[in-house]
């Protein structure tokens, strides 16, 4: 392609091709996808400034006042500033207390997607390209992971995980516990997606040519397959975020997740359920609602992708 | 046919038993079951002793199979926190579970189909539209979330409806009911709601996009031309065609619900299955939890192989070797 190009004609940059791009159209004609991509920005912005921008560090110990305990909302009466939404039975902001829940919640989220995605593509891409026993025993095992509902296996791995660390450890490996426990059921659907589409890239000629010039078989598995079948793997990966999300925090809920003193939004309606009939609303509302903002702006986003990436729909 | 049937059936007994393996191992090596059962008192001697009885110095294999056997008789051993009879207490909370996933089933059907209904014949309505926008906020909306929510709502705030329990039980053999007795219907309506709001929307997502596809069929445009009037054409030539995959989505959800029932029992305190097994994880109950773990993952697969096999028998294209691959 560049060498049509004469010389003068500078190659587009990035920010160019992307504002050319379908994609981009697609997305400035669905308002309810700008208001997601604006709502998770914004979510995501002011959980990772967190430190700069909240009153008090919840995690501080030190910094909880007994007798800031139980303020209500600003709004209420008995309010009191800076507690804008208010404060726990140990006088922890609530507000505060969200948005570093928030960046927990974003960050186990993320990094379950990324390991899924990477075990998930490798093994999917081995398996379709290779075929044979390996391709029998990746696609057995995801077989017999699928065959269970997913929050079980997530729960059966966090307790394990939790049964046999001892007391310290638990605390502090909560979070890369959870983060394996919700990748392990989830790697199937992405090996499923790449295999099939390697299946049919490795028979094309080309893939024979390579091998034949005696390519590596990782390059042409990286260079050739993989691109190829990005696309159903984007949209499968942003509906899972979402799901990796709800996953930790109805893990967390649970009460095998992340524990009382680093909390998710999980962990903190966990805590605020146990004043559900104390009058101290807040406590349990203001964590969920921002746990539904974040699921609902990723689905929303996963569901315009998933429609403007659909070529039947163009 | 019958080569489909085998085939079907041999895979999933391979799925269970990696299933059993998996619970073997968790029952076995996470936790010393001699530990869990002597009281403190128990000499070396005692340890032994109880060792030797349990066949824990067997073989690998002879104690894998020896837990299969069990299982499949219903054995699934002696719960180290309360010393019952695993079965004993799974059968007493069978019920309880099954009732919420049935009548959550039941409304996600209920208020699923019409809504897919209308959001497929009225496209672009504002009602059409407001649905939409629900079914995105239902399946983004935790099950527990919704739980509390409503409790607030309607237990605390408005004092309607109980929050926790399942009320008062008739006996019925070893079934006990909630349905026949005014508050254990009460005490069924919100859990039912938190649990179902995930699927209603699945069914109206299914049932929308099924809908979209018969409308543009022959049929369909054959009977409007013979003067149908278009409600009757909509309601029953239409959906009565969309009605499978409905069918199908639902006996293979009913996994997932039990499986899901268990975080709604959190939140209600509901005496199910579920609270069980999130009892049996907090006090490490190892052979509740592999229980557990073996039967929802039997409803499962049961329901799965079900479905796969029903299909084949229906459509004769499904039974050649092709169809393995969603298997």
């Amino acid at each position: 392609m560049d060498k049509t190009l004469t010389p003068d004609t500078p190659r587009p940059s990035r920010m160019s091709r992307l504002r050319e791009s379908d994609l981009w159209h697609s997305f400035r004609a669905h308002p309810s996808a700008i208001f997601a991509a604006v709502l998770l920005a914004l979510v995501a912005l002011t959980a990772f400034l967190a430190p700069l921008i909240t009153p008090q560090n919840p995690y501080d110990l030190a910094a909880l006042e007994l007798w800031n305990s139980e303020i209500p909302p600003l709004w209420e009466a008995g309010g009191q500033w800076p507690y804008l939404l208010g404060t726990d039975t140990q006088g922890r902001d609530i507000l505060s207390a969200v948005l570093y829940g928030s960046r927990i919640s974003l960050i186990i989220g993320f990094a379950s997607v990324i390991l899924a995605l990477v075990v998930g593509l490798s093994l999917g891409l081995v398996a379709g390209y290779f075929g044979g026993w390996i391709d029998n025993v990746i696609m057995r095992v995801g077989d017999v992971l699928l065959s269970m509902p997913f929050i079980l296996i997530a729960i059966l791995i966090t307790a394990i995980a939790s049964a046999s660390l001892p007391t310290g450890l638990k605390d502090v490996l909560a979070a890369p516990i959870l983060i394996f426990a919700i990748a392990v059921p989830s790697w199937v659907q992405y090996a499923r997606t790449v295999r099939a589409s390697a299946m049919v890239e490795a028979k094309k000629e080309y893939v024979q040519a390579a091998k034949m010039i005696r390519v590596k078989s990782w390059r042409v598995m990286l260079h050739h397959i993989l691109p190829n079948c990005l696309t159903p793997i984007m949209v499968a990966a942003t509906l899972n975020f979402g799901l990796a999300i709800l996953s930790e925090a109805t893990l967390s809920f649970l009460g095998v997740g992340m524990p009382p003193d680093q909390p998710s939004l999980g962990t903190l309606i966990r805590i605020g359920n146990q004043y559900l009939f104390s009058g101290l609303w807040w406590i349990v509302v203001f964590p969920s609602i921002q746990l539904c903002l974040i699921v609902l702006s990723v689905n929303m986003i996963g569901d315009w992708l998933r429609d403007a990436l659909n070529p039947k729909l163009r | 046919m019958i080569a489909f049937l085998l085939k079907r059936t041999a895979n999933a007994a391979f799925v269970m038993l990696a299933v059993a393996l998996l619970a073997f191992v968790i029952f076995r090596f996470f936790g010393d079951p001699v530990e869990m059962m002597v009281n403190e008192q128990a000499t070396l001697q005692d340890r032994i002793e109880l060792r030797e009885r349990l066949g824990l110095n067997d073989s690998f294999v002879t104690q894998y199979t020896r837990f299969v056997t069990n299982a499949v008789q219903g054995d699934f051993g002696i719960s180290y926190r309360n010393q019952q009879d695993v079965m004993v207490l799974i059968k007493e909370r069978f019920p309880a579970t099954f009732e919420l996933v049935l009548v959550a089933t039941v409304i996600s059907l209920v208020v699923g189909i019409p809504a897919g209904v209308i959001t497929a014949v009225y496209r672009d309505s504002r009602l059409a539209n407001m649905l939409q926008l629900g079914s995105i906020v239902g399946v983004s909306l935790p099950s527990f979330v919704v739980g509390i929510m409503l409790i607030l709502a309607f237990s605390v705030s408005l004092g309607w409806l109980p929050a926790f329990g399942r009320g008062e039980t008739v006996d019925i053999g070893w079934w006990s009911t909630g349905l026949l007795t005014p508050s254990g219907r009460a005490a069924l309506v919100l859990p039912a709601i938190s649990l179902s709001t995930f699927q209603v929307t699945l069914v109206m997502r299914l049932v929308r996009a099924e809908m979209l596809e018969t409308l543009r069929a022959d049929y369909i445009k054959f009977a409007r031309a013979r003067g149908v009037p278009s409600r009757r054409v909509q309601w029953r030539h239409a959906l009565r065609n969309c009605l499978m995959p409905v069918i199908t989505l639902t006996g293979m959800q009913i996994g997932n619900l039990i499986a899901f029932a268990l975080v709604t029992e959190t939140v209600f305190q509901w005496p199910g299955m579920g609270m069980l097994f999130i009892q049996a994880v907090t006090f490490v109950d190892l052979p509740v939890m592999a229980a557990y773990l073996l039967i929802v993952s039997f409803i499962f697969v049961a329901l799965n192989t079900l479905v796969d096999i029903t299909y084949a028998w229906v459509d004769p294209r499904l039974r050649d070797d092709s169809a393995r691959g969603n298997g």
